[in-house]
């Protein structure tokens, strides 16, 4: 028998997800508001929620005192070809996995894996001074390059599990067909994995974009993304919570934007296999 | 043209040796079906021929030209596996020309071939469609529909009816046996159903454990199978098996008898039992008759329809010249 739900049941369903839901936006929504005062109403005590004077003053400073629109565009290059780089390299990475394990693909994965439990400070000592060496220092090669090793075990994983679901058959029907293998990647699988493909560069957009530790240490100047835009505003000068908050929703509302528009896609990709 | 000629192939999986060294000739048009049991290397050696396996040593000759290091696609062989492996997101005519368009024939050549193969394969009303939306037995004919197009040397099919309904199964089986005598292109079929073998093959290859235990059509493997192994594999119901004192008369280890050569009656016999089980299917009725001194009961195939009860003693008499003898190895004795 199915489960009678009840009307007040659904109600109380209802509120509770709105609640929970609330609470994890709270944060987000509370540094929108806050940008929009002056910054005495911003440390007012008690905290004022919607009734106070409403300002743009301070992305009029924020604008003024630092050029947003080059941060913007560094994030955009930055995250944008780290992701194209790993999936041009995470594809043929997978595929082989997938379709060619050896002995040892299981034990390729769960070492790809373990670099993501390093901290990432660890490593970076070496780092900072191969990048001197090398002279990627403060450029936007060189972060690509970073967040692209960095987000390549997540793209790896996430594309060979989705390859995982394709049925070998229709690989080796398309082998026999006289498909070559730059073919069968290209006609067959890459089509039939979009799903998947699409919400691994969504995500990986995503984590790309909100990195923050790499960004900050080692760009200044010229390759800074709004990573290091929001950073630097909580400076020694003191903080500035109005005009911190006018530059976070400012480096945020790119990303929130795209991952309203994707939300579709990126739920069905992570869910890819799970429902059949 | 297509023949093909393994000469003593092995495939082994890390330490298994799943085809011990193995030889087998096909000629050209023949339709050969490789059948045995789960797990017996027949579609391993149907890969190993496709190239999609290489073998761990050995040669493959297709038309004379040895084919061992060729790549599967310019072997000249197509391919129908069981689960169909169609493109899911390209239509009907798009998966038919795929191997056009990958040999690099240009669009309206594509076009004309798709055409002929698709009213050959009753298809040309879901060209336009993708393969999701159609039936299981359409969508094998569009597998059969892309094999055919490539003009191949021979096809391989890979137990290509196994998921269809039983009803469609017999009905592609003659779909593919008038395919075979209108192109009279060889055809290499895999399958672990003995009727597919028995309906559809000139020549019957059974296989257990990765050797071949016969060749033969499918009437010579019928009247004189080898040993016991093909014995009990070919023919429905199974054949019987008796061994002791019962097979000792006839001078073997064991004897084998046909269901359908073991006459049944209330009053005389050779062997008496009583009546366990019985199927009727109306035109013919299996009994099931629990012998006096042997474990297994004795199936008997009586035509039409016969009054047997459960618990009737009944008298068996086979019939004594269709009477297979075995020696203590299960080899034929002839």
């Amino acid at each position: 028998m199915a489960r009678a739900v009840t009307t007040r049941r659904k109600t109380i369903n209802t509120l509770a997800a709105w609640a929970i839901g609330l609470l994890i936006f709270f944060p987000i929504l509370w540094t929108i508001l806050t940008s929009f005062k002056t910054e005495a109403q911003a440390i007012n005590d008690p905290p004022l929620f919607l009734f106070f004077d409403w300002t743009l003053e301070n992305y009029a400073v924020v604008q003024e005192r630092s050029d947003y629109m080059r941060y913007l565009w560094n994030s955009v290059i930055i995250a944008g070809g780290s992701t194209l780089l790993g999936i041009l390299i995470g594809v043929p990475a997978a595929w082989s996995m997938a379709f060619v394990p050896s002995k040892r693909t299981k034990d390729i994965l769960m070492w790809m894996l373990s670099t993501k439990m390093l901290p990432a400070v660890g490593v970076l000592y070496p780092i900072y001074l191969l990048f001197i060496e090398l002279g990627l220092l403060d450029t936007r090669v060189g972060l690509t390059l970073v967040l692209m090793l960095i987000n390549l075990p997540i793209i790896i994983w996430m594309l060979y599990t989705y390859f995982k679901e394709i049925p070998g058959e229709i690989l080796e029907a398309a082998r026999m067909d006289g498909a070559t293998l730059k073919e069968e990647i290209l006609y067959i699988l890459t089509p039939m994995a979009i799903p998947g493909i699409a919400s691994t560069v969504l995500l990986n957009i995503i984590l790309a974009w909100n990195e923050a530790f790499w960004t900050l240490n080692l760009t200044a100047a010229k390759a800074a993304p709004l990573t290091a835009f929001i950073a630097s505003y909580s400076s020694p000068e003191g903080l500035f919570y109005a005009k911190l908050s006018a530059a976070s929703t400012m480096a945020i509302a790119p990303i929130l934007i795209l991952g309203w528009f994707s939300q579709k896609q990126l739920v069905r990709g992570l869910t890819f296999g799970a429902v059949k | 043209m297509g023949q093909i000629t393994l000469n003593q192939i092995t495939k082994s999986f890390g330490d298994v040796q799943v085809i011990p060294p193995l030889d087998l000739q096909i000629d050209d048009g023949e339709f050969v079906v490789f059948v045995g049991p789960s797990g017996c290397g027949k579609s391993t050696l149907l890969r190993l021929i496709a190239g999609l396996e290489d073998v761990t040593s050995g040669e493959i000759d297709i038309d004379g030209r040895d084919a061992t290091e060729v790549p599967p696609a310019k072997r000249g062989l197509a391919m129908v596996f069981q689960s169909y492996a169609l493109y899911p997101h390209m239509s009907v005519r798009k998966n038919i020309a795929f191997p056009l368009r990958m040999a690099g024939l240009d669009k309206a050549a594509r076009n004309a071939k798709v055409d002929a193969a698709a009213k050959v394969l009753n298809l040309t009303d879901y060209l336009d469609r993708r393969p999701g939306q159609l039936s299981g037995g359409q969508r094998q004919r569009v597998a059969i529909g892309r094999a055919i197009v490539r003009e191949p040397a021979a096809f391989l099919f890979d137990e290509p009816l196994s998921n269809l309904d039983a009803a469609l199964r017999v009905n592609m089986r003659l779909e593919i046996s008038e395919l075979h005598q209108s192109l009279k292109t060889t055809m290499i079929y895999v399958t672990h159903d003995q009727v597919e073998a028995m309906t559809m093959a000139d020549k019957i290859v059974v296989l257990q454990a990765g050797v071949i235990e016969q060749v033969g059509s499918p009437l010579e493997l019928y009247h004189t199978p080898r040993n016991r192994f093909v014995a009990g594999f070919i023919g429905s119901p199974k054949m019987n098996f008796m061994m002791g004192a019962f097979a000792a008369e006839f001078d073997a280890a064991t004897i084998g008898i046909r269901p359908e050569h073991i006459s049944v009656s209330r009053s005389e016999g050779k062997w008496s039992g009583r009546v366990g089980v019985s199927e009727h299917l109306g035109s013919d009725t299996f009994l099931y008759v629990e012998v006096d001194g042997l474990s297994d009961p004795v199936t008997v195939r009586s035509t039409g329809e016969v009054g047997f009860r459960h618990g009737d003693t009944v008298y068996l008499t086979p019939d004594a010249g269709k009477i297979h003898r075995f020696n203590n190895q299960g080899l034929r004795i002839a």
